[in-house]
C-alpha cells in the first residue's frame, strides 16, 4: 500500500456508520451517531464522549472503583487498600495492571495485597463499620504501613457505612494517615469518575502534608505516568541524568510521601491528562505551580518532552544535556526504524484504549510508517479528543454533577509567586501551559474516531478496514484474534515493555515488528482473503 | 514465627489475598456453557468487566457479557428501565436463544424484584418472535462464592425449563466448575459407553474454540434449551461434587431438584479424580448402561497404574498444600491420598462449614490433615512457612507464596492467569489423572533437579 498520505487519503466513512448504526435499535442509533466522527483535522468537530454507556452494549469500561483503587492508589507501594465490601472488587482487581515499583531491599511494598472487609450478609444487613474498623487495626498491626485507603463500593454506598468517618476515627487511633473514598461502581459513567475521586481524594488528603524542600535544581513531578511494564524507570533516568528531581510521580513508582512533598515542585508534566489534569490544576491553584502537556510514547515525543522540560527552566546546561540524551538515544532509535520500517511500512493500525494511549500510541506506529485509520477512547472526554479549548463548552450532566469539584484557595505560605512570574514570562514567549490539543487535530482525514467503542462495532470496524494490528486490552484481545488481526495489548503491554522513551520506543517497534510479521497469521487466512483490499477503496477515494 | 496453633486462634476478620471470586462470576460461566446464551450481570458496568476480564485471562477466548450498567440514577431509582433497554440491544445484536441475567450486590440491596420485572418485559413484548428465552439467578457476592453462583445458576436454569415426559434413556450430568478439557474428556466417555448425556454446562467448545476462519459472537456449542427441557425426562442424574452450593442452607442442586420435582434418580459422587474416584464413576456408568467398561477405559487404567508404579518414589511422601474450591480440593485429596502425598493443608476460600466433615467421612486419610475453610492466601502462607511443604497444587493466585518460599507450584483449577492452556488442563478420570500425575510428578523432579549440585540429566 502506498504511504503517500497525500493523494492516498483514507476512505470515505459514511456507508461503514450507517451500517453500524443500523443494527441499534432506532433511539440507541441516533444516541449512539454523535460518538463516531469521521475525523476531519483542519475543521472543529465535536465529538459525544463521557456519556453513559448504552445498556446491553458491551463495552470496554469498568466502574468507578476500578478507576480510583486501580489507577491512581494502586500503583503506590506503601499505602494499603482496604476495600470494603464483597471479596469480587477486591480480588479482581489484586495486581492485574501490571504497575512495577522499586521498594529496595526493605521498602515498604503492600502492592502485592488484597486486603477486603470481605462483606458478607449479616454485614449488609447490620451494616460494616464494625469491620471496616478492624480490617483497619489488622492491615495496621500487621504491617505499620505509612497509609491506609478505603475504598466504598456499590453495596457500601447503599447501606450509608461511612467510610470517612470510619477513617477519621481511625487516623486518631492509630496515628498513621488513613483516608477513604466514596467511588462506589454506580458513580459515574466510567472509570474517569473515579480518576477525578482518587485526584481528589489524595489531593485533600496527603499533597501538602511536608514542606521539606526534597533539593535540587529543577525540581519536577511527572503526572499520569503508571509504570505500567516499567515505563516511569526509563524517564527516571533521563531526569536523573539531566539533574532533574523527580519530587513524586502519580502514579508509578511511587510513595505516598513523594504526594506529600509534591507541592514542592517547580513544574507538573502531565502525561496521561485524562486521568490526573484534576491533580495538576489543583496544584496551580492552591500553589501557583504550573503544568505543561508532554508525552513519552514516541521517541520523537519524547525528544520534545526532554526539550519543553529544559525549556522551562530557561537553563543552559540543562538544555545542552537534553540534546546530549536525545542525540545519544537517536541513533539506535534511528537504526532499528530503518530496518523495522521496511517490514511494517504502510500497514493500519486502530487503537481503542484509555483516556490518553489511543492518542500517544499513534506516534510509536508513526514512526515505523504504520497509519491510525481509526481510534478512540474508553474513557475520555470531549477535551481528550477535541481538546482544552472545548473546557467550558462541555455541559456538565447529572453522572459528572456527582463528582466532587474541590474548591481549591490559594495557601499563602507555600505560594509559588516566582513561578507564576515564569509562566507569564515564558508564556508571553510563546511557550504554551495548560496545553492539550486532544486527539483529533493529530490524526488523519477520514479516519475514524470512536468514543467508547462497542464490540459490535470492533467487529464492523475489523470487517471494513481490515487493519495489521488494534491496540486494546484483554478483553477485546480473543475477539480480534479470531478475526486473524493480531492484537496488541496497550494497558498491560502483554508482559513486554518498558515502551515509553527511547528505549521503550525501540522494544515497541520491535515488538511490533514482530507480531504483524509473525507466520502464524499465513495459518489462519482472515475471512476478507478473497475480498478487495482496502488499498483498492483508497486508491478510489482519492479521486 | 506463628505455629499452627496460633493460627486457629488468630482469626482475621479481614480478608487478605482471597482464595475465592465472586458469585456472578461463577453464573457467567454457566451461562457460557449454554447454546445461544448471552450473560448479562444486572449492576455496575464494572461487574461484567472485571468478570470479562477474569475469563478472558484464563480461558483465551472471547467472554462477551453484558451489563445493565447501573448508575447512581439507576441505584436510587431501580434496575427495570436498565434491563430492559439490554434486553432489547443485546436481542437485536446477538438475536440469542437464551439471556442469562445475573443479579449483583447492587441490584439486591436496592432490591429489584427479577422474577416480577421480567415478567414485565415479556408480556411488554409478548408476539415478539426474536424474544430470547429470559433466565435469571440471585447472585448478590456478599453471599457464598463462584461455586455458589455456579451451581445456584444451574438450579434456576433447569427450574425454567425442566420438564417431565416419558422417562428416556438420557443421564444427566452436572460436573460442577471443571476445564474445558474436562467436559470434553466426559462427552468422550459417555460416547463411549453409548450414553446421551445431557451435561449442564457444557462449555467444552465455547470456552476453547477452535478457529475456523469466521468470528461466531455466539460460538458453536452448549447446552440447548431442548436438553434443559429433557433433564426432567431423564432416567438419571449424575452430579460430581459434595458440597456443591450447600453454604447455603436453603439451597437445592439441580439433581436434588430433579429427584424431588421429577422423580429423576439423582447419583453424587466425588469428581473423580485419581484412580479410586474414576473407577467410581465408571461403575456407575456399568450399573446405568449394563455394559463393561470399554477396553479403552480399562486400558488406560492399567497404563496410569504403571505410570503410578514408575513415579511412585519421586512423589512418595511429599508434603503438599492443597487449595481451591471445596469439591476441588477434596477430589484433589483423594487423589494424593492414592499416590502417597501427604497432604499438609487443605485449603478453601468457601465457606459451607463442611469441609472438614466431608474430607474424614468420604475421604478418610491416613494421617490427619489441615482443613481450612474460608481461608485466604494470607492464611495459606503463613501455614506454609510452619509446614514447609515441598509443592503447592492450585491455581496461579497461589504463585506468590511458591515464589516466597521457593517451592514449585503445580497449576491446576482455576484461575491459571500466567500460563497458557488453563482451558486444556485435564484433571479428571483415567486420562486426565495421567496428566496430573505427570505434571506433579515431573514438578517435584524439577525442583530437585533444580536444587541438586550435579544437575543430573538422567534420574
Amino acid at each position: 500500500m502506498s504511504t503517500d498520505n497525500k493523494t492516498n487519503i483514507f476512505p470515505d466513512t459514511s456507508e461503514l456508520i450507517e451500517e453500524i448504526l443500523n443494527k441499534y435499535p432506532s433511539k440507541v442509533a441516533k444516541k449512539r451517531s454523535k460518538s463516531l466522527v469521521s475525523n476531519d483535522p483542519e475543521k472543529d468537530q465535536e465529538i459525544q464522549a463521557n456519556i453513559r454507556t448504552i445498556p446491553g452494549i458491551i463495552t470496554q469500561r469498568g466502574c468507578c472503583y476500578a478507576g480510583c483503587k486501580g489507577v491512581i492508589l494502586g500503583p503506590t507501594r506503601d499505602i494499603i487498600n482496604i476495600v470494603h465490601g464483597p471479596i469480587g472488587c477486591s480480588f479482581y482487581a489484586w495486581l492485574t495492571r501490571r504497575n512495577q515499583t522499586d521498594a529496595g531491599v526493605d521498602g515498604e511494598n503492600y502492592m502485592n495485597y488484597c486486603f477486603s472487609t470481605d462483606m458478607q450478609d449479616t454485614n449488609i444487613v447490620f451494616g460494616g463499620e464494625k469491620k471496616l474498623e478492624t480490617a483497619i487495626r489488622e492491615a495496621y498491626e500487621m504491617f505499620k504501613p505509612h497509609s491506609i485507603g478505603v475504598f466504598s463500593t456499590c453495596p457500601i454506598g447503599l447501606i450509608g457505612d461511612d467510610v470517612h468517618a470510619v477513617s477519621r476515627k481511625m487516623k486518631e487511633e492509630l496515628g498513621i494517615n488513613i483516608f477513604g473514598f466514596s467511588c462506589e461502581g454506580y458513580k459515574g459513567v466510567s472509570q474517569s469518575a473515579g480518576h477525578h475521586i482518587a485526584n481528589n481524594g489524595i489531593f485533600k488528603h496527603v499533597v501538602g502534608l511536608n514542606d521539606t524542600d526534597p533539593g535540587g535544581k529543577f525540581k519536577i513531578n511527572l503526572l499520569g505516568e503508571y509504570n505500567i511494564g516499567g515505563d516511569s524507570f526509563v524517564l527516571e533516568k533521563y531526569f536523573e541524568e539531566m539533574g532533574i528531581t523527580l519530587v513524586s510521580t502519580f502514579s508509578g513508582n511511587s510513595t505516598m510521601s513523594q504526594f506529600e512533598n509534591a507541592h514542592m515542585a517547580d513544574l507538573n508534566a502531565v502525561m496521561c491528562h485524562r486521568s490526573i489534569n484534576y491533580i495538576a490544576e489543583m496544584l496551580e491553584q492552591k500553589y501557583g505551580i504550573p503544568w505543561i502537556k508532554i508525552n513519552f510514547i514516541g521517541a520523537d515525543a519524547t525528544a520534545k518532552s526532554l526539550r519543553r522540560i529544559a525549556e522551562y527552566f530557561e537553563d543552559e546546561e540543562l538544555m545542552a544535556k537534553a540534546e546530549a540524551i536525545i542525540a545519544r538515544e537517536m541513533l539506535e532509535v534511528k537504526a532499528t526504524i530503518e530496518d523495522v520500517k521496511t517490514r511494517t511500512e504502510g500497514k493500519l493500525c486502530m487503537m481503542y484504549v484509555g483516556g490518553s494511549r489511543a492518542h500517544h500510541y499513534q506516534e510509536l506506529f508513526g514512526e515505523i510508517g504504520m497509519r491510525t485509520i481509526s481510534a478512540g477512547y474508553e474513557f475520555g472526554h470531549r477535551d481528550d479528543y477535541e481538546g482544552r479549548k472545548v473546557l467550558d463548552s462541555i455541559k456538565i450532566d447529572a453522572d459528572s454533577r456527582n463528582i466532587e469539584e474541590l474548591e481549591i484557595s490559594k495557601e499563602e505560605a507555600n505560594w509559588r509567586e516566582d513561578l507564576v512570574e515564569k509562566k507569564t514570562a515564558l508564556k508571553n514567549k510563546g511557550y504554551a501551559f495548560s496545553d492539550y490539543d486532544g486527539m483529533m487535530p493529530d490524526m488523519e482525514k477520514n479516519s475514524l474516531v470512536i468514543d467508547d467503542i462497542s464490540h459490535w462495532e470492533t467487529e464492523k470496524l475489523i470487517e471494513y478496514y481490515k487493519p495489521d494490528i488494534i491496540g486494546a486490552g484483554i478483553k477485546e484481545k480473543y475477539v480480534i484474534q479470531k478475526y486473524g488481526v493480531p492484537l496488541k495489548q496497550l494497558h498491560s503491554y502483554d508482559y513486554g515493555g518498558p515502551y515509553a522513551g527511547f528505549k521503550g520506543a525501540i522494544n515497541f517497534y520491535n515488538d511490533i515488528d514482530k507480531m504483524v510479521n509473525t507466520k502464524i497469521w499465513g495459518l489462519i487466512p482472515p475471512p476478507w482473503k478473497n475480498e478487495p483490499e482496502l488499498v483498492a477503496k483508497m486508491a478510489d477515494a482519492a479521486y | 514465627m506463628e505455629t499452627l496453633k496460633e493460627i486457629k486462634s488468630k482469626e482475621f476478620t479481614s480478608t487478605r489475598n482471597a482464595c475465592k471470586v465472586c458469585t456472578p462470576l461463577g453464573a457467567s460461566v454457566v451461562y457460557k456453557g449454554i447454546e445461544g446464551c448471552v450473560p448479562l450481570i444486572h449492576g455496575s458496568q464494572g461487574c461484567a468487566t472485571y468478570i470479562r476480564r477474569y475469563l478472558i485471562s484464563h480461558y483465551k477466548e472471547p467472554v462477551d457479557i453484558a451489563s445493565t450498567n447501573f448508575t447512581e440514577e439507576t441505584a436510587i431509582f431501580g434496575g427495570e428501565k436498565n434491563l430492559f433497554i439490554a434486553i432489547k440491544n443485546v436481542t437485536k445484536q446477538y438475536n440469542p436463544k437464551i439471556i442469562g441475567i445475573a443479579t449483583t450486590c447492587l441490584s439486591e440491596v436496592i432490591g429489584d424484584d427479577m422474577r416480577k420485572i421480567i415478567h414485565r418485559y415479556k408480556t411488554e413484548n409478548e408476539g415478539d418472535t426474536n424474544l430470547p428465552e429470559l433466565v435469571f439467578v440471585n447472585t448478590p457476592s456478599f453471599m457464598g462464592t463462584h461455586i455458589n453462583g455456579f451451581h445456584d445458576t444451574i438450579l434456576s436454569l433447569v427450574k425454567a425449563f425442566a420438564t417431565h415426559k416419558k422417562t428416556t434413556q438420557s443421564v444427566n450430568i452436572f460436573p460442577g466448575f471443571l476445564s474445558p478439557a474436562d467436559l470434553q474428556l466426559l462427552k468422550e466417555i459417555f460416547a463411549d459407553v453409548a450414553i446421551n448425556p445431557i451435561m449442564v454446562p457444557d462449555y467444552s467448545d465455547i470456552l476453547d474454540n477452535e478457529y475456523t476462519g469466521e468470528y461466531e459472537k455466539l460460538p458453536k456449542g452448549g447446552t440447548t434449551i431442548k436438553e434443559l427441557q429433557e433433564t426432567g425426562s431423564a432416567k438419571a442424574s449424575i452430579e460430581f461434587g459434595y458440597i456443591l452450593n450447600k453454604s447455603n442452607a436453603k439451597s437445592q442442586t439441580a439433581a436434588e431438584f430433579l429427584e424431588a420435582d421429577f422423580g429423576v434418580p439423582r447419583i453424587n459422587f466425588n469428581i473423580p479424580i485419581g484412580i479410586n474416584a474414576t473407577d467410581a464413576f465408571f461403575s456407575e456408568l456399568e450399573k446405568l448402561t449394563n455394559t463393561k467398561t470399554p477396553e479403552k477405559y480399562t486400558k488406560q487404567r492399567g497404563k496410569l497404574v504403571d505410570a503410578y508404579v514408575d513415579g511412585h518414589k519421586y512423589v512418595f511422601g511429599k508434603k503438599a498444600v492443597v487449595y481451591g474450591e471445596e469439591d476441588f480440593v477434596i477430589a484433589m485429596i483423594s487423589f494424593l491420598e492414592e499416590i502417597g502425598i501427604e497432604t499438609v493443608l487443605c485449603a478453601s476460600g468457601g465457606d459451607s462449614g463442611l469441609l472438614k466433615n466431608v474430607i474424614q467421612e468420604k475421604i478418610k486419610p491416613r494421617k490427619t490433615i489441615n482443613i481450612h475453610d474460608n481461608f485466604d492466601f494470607e492464611e495459606i502462607a503463613t501455614v506454609c512457612k510452619e509446614l514447609k511443604p515441598d509443592i503447592l497444587i492450585g491455581n496461579s493466585k497461589g504463585y506468590y507464596i511458591a515464589r516466597e518460599l521457593g517451592i514449585p507450584l503445580a497449576r491446576v483449577g482455576f484461575p491459571i492467569h500466567d500460563r497458557l492452556g488453563g482451558s486444556r488442563i485435564k484433571h479428571i478420570g483415567y486420562e486426565g489423572t495421567q496428566q496430573l500425575f505427570d505434571t506433579i510428578a515431573n514438578t517435584l523432579i524439577q525442583q530437585m533437579q533444580e536444587n541438586s549440585p550435579v544437575g543430573y540429566k538422567y534420574m
